[in-house]
């Protein structure tokens, strides 16, 4: 290592001092707008008002706004709503992933191979969105939950990824828990299961995060507010400024007798963001090695 | 060959089992509105279901490459996609040569666990910031002020909504698109590096000579397959942004389908334009992989 730091010539100081100024600003824009809606979330909103939005520290702090999030009833709703999706949603994803990954890598099923391409055709062709909303439909399907959870339930892509992590376990395993008499269930949730943790536990985690990010089907499928989640609700109250889901923004209003209710409204949308994304931000950099294996797999297949 | 079929169904008949559910979930969420296609083909009319309805040749196609729509909504597809293609397929691969050229661990961990975090934020939320920030009398208004650029209405000018939609892409994904580019960098051997050092060559030149041909495949790869989605411009963010004020360059075939087809009700017309989508597309990845294995001998398939 010496050797080269003695080596190093003004251009290449020049470069460094080039790419570290760029990276650090590249991370302020990455953090400032989130860093701006927290702050004018907790602001005065008659102060957020004068500065249009652009505030260095808060000013005037309160938590009016969060306490009208927290006692937002759509938000409880829509949380609750999509753990479900999420807990319902990755669980099947799960056992359909595993079991069919399972078939298609056991060695001598006969008919793998077209079951593969049965599976695979559906990734390069598809009926597009209106034949699956008609076959919804008809199915009888709208405004339940279901709708939601079991087009999404079997994933071709999850399964071609756990069939690949199947086969790569030696088959020594699998053949000493045959010649005990183990059924293929046995092998698979009591072998094969366990030692894939780190390949399930990043499809898990990508599953959970799609049904988490979910906003388009709900909006397609669910006319009831009841069966919303989080990401529809948000969209009502950030995108459409429905005040009837935000819930208060009235209160806010007269609370700090803000002449716009726009900027009221603002403080309200600004805490449900924080309230709706925070969480996630704080858990993700403790996953952050799963998510980059799950690009990695993803690739290896792409 | 059948009494062998029947021994591997004994033998096997649990791991086909295991099998079914998936093979059937298929089977009515992929394979049924593969048929549902042909409504395309038809006047289609709910009551009388796919087959009963009255079959009307191209004549949903003509319908629409003969409306004014048509010429916008592919136009408007295809501008996007190609600005968006621009400017996010080359951000993540400088990133990833920034962040391969710095030497402090610490540092470098910190930019990436930064510059991922805005993947992990809904679009639902992002489209709620955006439609915040860029008022016209928002932060974002507020900033550009202070470096006295006159105030815009972003989300309702026409001029300027490819370019939100482009450059919020690039803010969402750059970080986590870098990753792939970050990981084949670390696969380029390191002898290579000190080989152009002896041979005298500066830290610029060894990025041109070395470190890029290292991830052009990966590079190829990445390109064939945005290529083949040219014509798929990410319709979610733009569903949430857009509005009439700006149909004009906003307006793209995933949201011309969404309006046509679902608020419409114009169900064979919608169908019709979303096979167009698929064909086109697919031909654009065929040809993009024939391309790239004639140019640089690398492909999908």
């Amino acid at each position: 290592m010496k050797k080269h730091h003695l080596k190093r010539s003004a251009g290449d100081i020049a470069l460094d001092a080039v790419i570290y100024v760029l990276l650090f600003l590249l991370s302020i824009v990455c953090l400032y707008p989130l860093y701006q809606v927290l702050v004018a979330s907790i602001s005065d909103p008659n102060i957020v008002m004068r500065e249009n939005g652009l505030l260095l520290i808060p000013q005037g702090i309160q938590f009016d706004a969060y306490q009208i999030v927290f006692s937002n009833k759509n938000i409880a709703t829509g949380f609750q709503n999509t753990i479900f999706y999420i807990v319902v949603g990755t669980g099947l994803q799960f056992l359909t992933t595993v079991t069919a990954g399972y078939a298609l890598a056991k060695k001598n099923v006969m008919l793998k191979k077209p079951i593969m391409i049965y599976f695979t055709i559906t990734m390069y062709f598809g009926g597009g969105l209106i034949p699956s909303f008609l076959l919804i439909n008809r199915m009888g399907l709208m405004n339940t939950p279901w709708a939601i959870l079991l087009p999404g339930a079997c994933s071709v892509w999850n399964i071609i990824i756990m069939r690949t992590q199947f086969v790569s376990i030696p088959d020594g395993l699998k053949e000493v828990a045959m010649i005990d008499g183990a059924s293929d269930f046995t092998i698979l949730f009591r072998i094969l299961i366990p030692l894939s943790g780190s390949v399930i536990a990043v499809l898990i985690l990508f599953s959970a995060v799609g049904y988490w990010n979910m906003w388009y089907e709900p909006m397609i499928y669910l006319t009831e507010r009841s069966k919303y989640p989080i990401q529809s609700v948000l969209r009502e109250i950030l995108i459409d400024s429905n005040s009837q889901m935000m819930a208060g923004a009235g209160n806010a209003q007269t609370k700090f007798n803000v002449q716009n209710d726009a900027a009221a409204q603002t403080l309200v949308k600004y805490a449900n963001i924080i309230v709706c994304t925070v969480p996630i931000l704080l858990i993700y950099p403790f996953l952050q090695k799963y998510f980059v294996k799950g690009v990695m797999i993803g690739s290896l297949k792409g | 060959m059948l009494r062998r079929l029947k021994l591997d169904l004994q033998r096997n008949y649990q791991a086909y089992l295991m099998a079914l559910p998936s093979i059937i979930l298929i089977f009515i969420f992929c394979y049924i509105p593969m048929y549902g296609i042909l409504i395309a083909f038809e006047d289609y009319r709910p009551q009388q279901g796919v087959l009963g309805s009255e079959w009307v040749g191209l004549q949903n196609f003509a319908d629409f490459f003969q409306s004014p729509h048509a010429l916008k909504v592919v136009r408007n597809t295809v501008f996007i996609s190609l600005y968006g293609l621009l400017v996010n397929f080359p951000c993540p691969i400088i990133l990833a040569l920034m962040l391969n050229e710095v030497r402090s661990r610490a540092f470098k961990r910190t930019v990436q666990t930064i510059s991922y975090m805005p993947y992990f934020i809904s679009n639902v939320v992002i489209c709620g910031m955006l439609k915040s920030f860029l008022a016209y009398d928002g932060a974002f208004n507020a900033l550009i002020g202070l470096f006295g650029i006159e105030p815009q209405s972003f989300l309702s000018s026409p001029a300027l909504f490819p370019s939100v939609i482009v450059f919020s892409d690039l803010w969402q994904a750059i970080g986590w698109n870098s990753i792939i580019y970050i990981a084949a960098l670390t696969g380029i051997d390191p002898n290579l590096y000190e080989a152009a050092r002896i041979d005298g060559c500066g830290r610029l030149r060894q990025i041109w000579h070395i470190t890029l041909p290292g991830i052009v495949p990966t590079m190829t790869v990445l390109l064939i397959l945005s290529v083949g989605g040219l014509l798929s411009a990410n319709s979610d963010k733009i569903l949430l942004l857009y509005s009439p004020l700006t149909y004009e360059t906003g307006d793209v075939i995933g949201t011309f389908i969404y309006r046509q087809g679902l608020q419409g009700g114009d169900y064979s017309y919608s169908t019709a334009v979303g096979l167009f989508q698929t064909v086109i597309n697919f031909f654009l990845v065929v040809f993009a992989n024939w391309f790239s294995s004639k140019t640089t001998e690398t492909s999908l398939w």
